[in-house]
Order: C-alpha cells, then sequence, then structure tokens
C-alpha cells in the first residue's frame, strides 16, 4: 500500500512537470490582461489550417506557430477582433473558424437543432391532444370484466 | 396516410447514409482555396538568386504562370520536382518557384543538384507571402492569369495526373470566372 502511494505521489510529480514543460515551449506576452485573455480566445476557436483537427494553441504546426505569431502581432498592434477574424478567413477560408460565422450558409446549422426542437415539440403536442381525445382505454376494458372474470382475477391475485 | 408515414426512417435513412456515402470519398486535407479567382497577393520580397533584387507581382504579370511553393525541408517537394522540370521542359506556362521558409544556400544547392525548373524564385524566407497567400504547408502550386488572379490551386505533390488538371484549366480559359 505504501508503495502505491509512493508511486501516485511520484506520478503526480512527473505529470507536473511534463505540463510545465509544454507550456514552456513559446511564451506571448501582453502588456494588457485582455489582450491575453484574446490570445487564449482565439488561440482556442481558430483552427490550425494544416491539422485536421486542432486548434492554434494546440498545434504544432508551423503554419500553426507562424499564425500564432502573427495573433499576438495584431493584437499588440490593436486590431479589433473583426479585423483579426477576417485576416484570417480571407486566407484561409472559414475552415479556420470553429466557431463559424451566422451567414446564409449556416443558417441551418445555427438554427437547425432548434428548429427540429420545435417540430418535435409540435409532434409531441399533437400526439398528446389526440390521446386525451381518445375514450380512456384502460378504464374501458377494466368496467367490461364480468362477474365471474373479476372473480377469476381476485383469486389469481391472492396467490 | 399513417402507413405512408411509416417510411419516413427509412427516407431519413437514405438520406444519411447518402451523405455519409460521399463523406467517405472527400478529402478533409483539401480545402478550398480562399483565394481562389481572387488576386495574388502583392509582395516585395528578395530574390533567392540574388538577395539585393527585390521582387513584386508585376514580375510574373501578363501571362499566366505557376507559382510552386517548396522548401528543402518538405520531403514531397523533392518528390515532385522531376514533375516541375517536366513541366518547365513543356514549355506551356513559366514556372516560377517561392521557396518558403527555407534557408538560401541550402535552396541554392538544392537547385544546383536536382536541376532549376524555375524561371525565377522568390525568398519569402519568414514565410509571411505564405502566410498571405494561405499557404498551409509545401509543396503548394497555383495558377495564375495573366492579371495576377489565381484560378487554380493544387495542394500537394505535383503529380503527371495534377499537371493535366492544370492543362485542362489553361485550354478552358476564365474569362467568365473573373470576379
Amino acid at each position: 500500500m505504501k508503495l502505491f502511494k509512493t508511486f501516485l505521489i511520484m506520478l503526480a510529480v512527473v505529470s507536473s512537470f511534463l505540463t510545465v514543460s509544454h507550456a514552456a515551449i513559446e511564451v506571448y506576452q501582453f502588456d494588457d490582461p485582455e489582450k491575453t485573455a484574446r490570445f487564449k480566445q482565439f488561440t482556442a476557436e481558430l483552427r490550425c489550417p494544416k491539422c485536421q483537427n486542432q486548434n492554434l494553441a494546440d498545434s504544432n504546426a508551423e503554419i500553426a506557430r507562424d499564425l500564432r505569431a502573427k495573433l499576438q502581432q495584431m493584437l499588440t498592434a490593436d486590431k479589433s477582433d473583426d479585423e483579426i477574424v477576417t485576416y484570417m478567413i480571407d486566407r484561409y477560408g472559414d475552415f479556420v473558424l470553429y466557431k463559424p460565422r451566422v451567414s446564409s450558409q449556416t443558417y441551418l446549422l445555427w438554427f437547425g437543432p432548434f428548429l427540429l426542437l420545435i417540430i418535435a415539440l409540435i409532434i409531441v403536442f399533437f400526439i398528446v391532444r389526440r390521446r386525451s381525445k381518445r375514450p380512456a382505454v384502460h378504464n374501458d376494458s377494466e368496467a367490461t370484466l364480468d362477474k365471474q372474470q373479476q372473480q377469476e382475477l381476485n383469486r389469481l391475485l391472492k396467490k | 396516410m399513417p402507413r405512408l408515414l411509416l417510411f419516413i426512417p427509412l427516407v431519413l435513412f437514405i438520406v444519411l447514409g447518402a451523405f455519409l456515402w460521399k463523406g467517405l470519398s472527400i478529402d478533409p486535407r483539401e480545402l478550398p482555396s480562399a483565394l481562389l479567382n481572387k488576386p495574388f497577393p502583392a509582395f516585395k520580397v528578395a530574390a533567392l538568386r540574388d538577395a539585393n533584387k527585390i521582387l513584386t507581382k508585376a514580375d510574373f504579370m501578363g501571362k499566366p504562370v505557376l507559382v510552386n511553393v517548396w522548401a528543402t525541408w518538405c520531403p514531397s517537394c523533392r518528390k515532385e520536382h522531376a514533375q516541375l522540370l517536366a513541366i518547365a521542359k513543356e514549355a506551356r506556362v513559366p514556372v516560377i518557384g517561392l521557396n518558403y521558409k527555407d534557408d538560401r544556400n541550402a535552396a541554392l544547392a538544392w537547385l544546383e543538384q536536382l536541376g532549376d525548373p524555375y524561371q525565377f524564385n522568390i525568398f519569402d524566407e519568414r514565410g509571411m507571402l505564405g502566410l498571405d497567400l494561405g499557404v498551409y504547408g509545401a509543396p503548394e502550386t497555383y495558377l495564375l492569369d495573366e492579371k495576377g488572379i489565381i484560378r487554380y490551386r493544387q495542394v500537394g505533390v505535383m503529380t503527371a495526373q495534377a499537371w493535366a488538371e492544370f492543362k485542362v484549366m489553361l485550354d478552358k480559359g476564365w474569362q467568365d470566372e473573373a470576379i
């Protein structure tokens, strides 16, 4: 048991080293904490064009590194969010956005789920209404038991 | 009517199946170029062979050209080099090199050793022109028309097959697609 505990501690220590060394690869500093936050937000929401499913923050690809540097440059130059996003899209297309823009092309993507929800609610509404209009089936069938059947049922239940 | 409604799941299945089936044959690495049918970005970058010579877009306007993005660190570029030499020999369009994030001496040695298919080379050391062009990895090849508008883009190795596609584009022309 003690051995296991030591092992766990060692594992924790080693893994903490791993994260530290990973973070130390590149350091981007901003004078303004708001810009740091925007940098984090952008690198999380912009997709690396070279790699299929990594954002700029996670990717080690050459192009992702360049784009991070470009991003820092643009943030330091006080570019607005719109300007930065436009810059990326002009070069790499909508592919770079993990959070697609709302446009006529993406209406279905953005509002499709709500549309499906509304359709589902309408269907449920009609089903419920139809059920409630129908004569109560269960009560009827109960009532149709005649005396003999009722006795039989009671006998069975007692068992 | 309710009986027909029973077919809804089947219809949905077929539609979904068709989409997924199509998805199987799409290569996710092939991104549509955001710059297709748009002008090649303006630039002022030194030439590879002569660091003092500054190249601009004007250097290749007036006729259709191929712009090939390459680097010595890129193994696929070595693979496509023979095809580029063949294209240069065919002399259908001039081939212009965009040496991307590379080392000047290594690039010159490469051309010395493997042969030089390029009319001239743009030496984009920091990859900033590549960034403006939307390059996300070498090799990439672009076909520009006489006005410097990007008409076709090939990502990855230039094969004989890919070159045939370029020639189809060249034969077809592009008057009506201009914006």
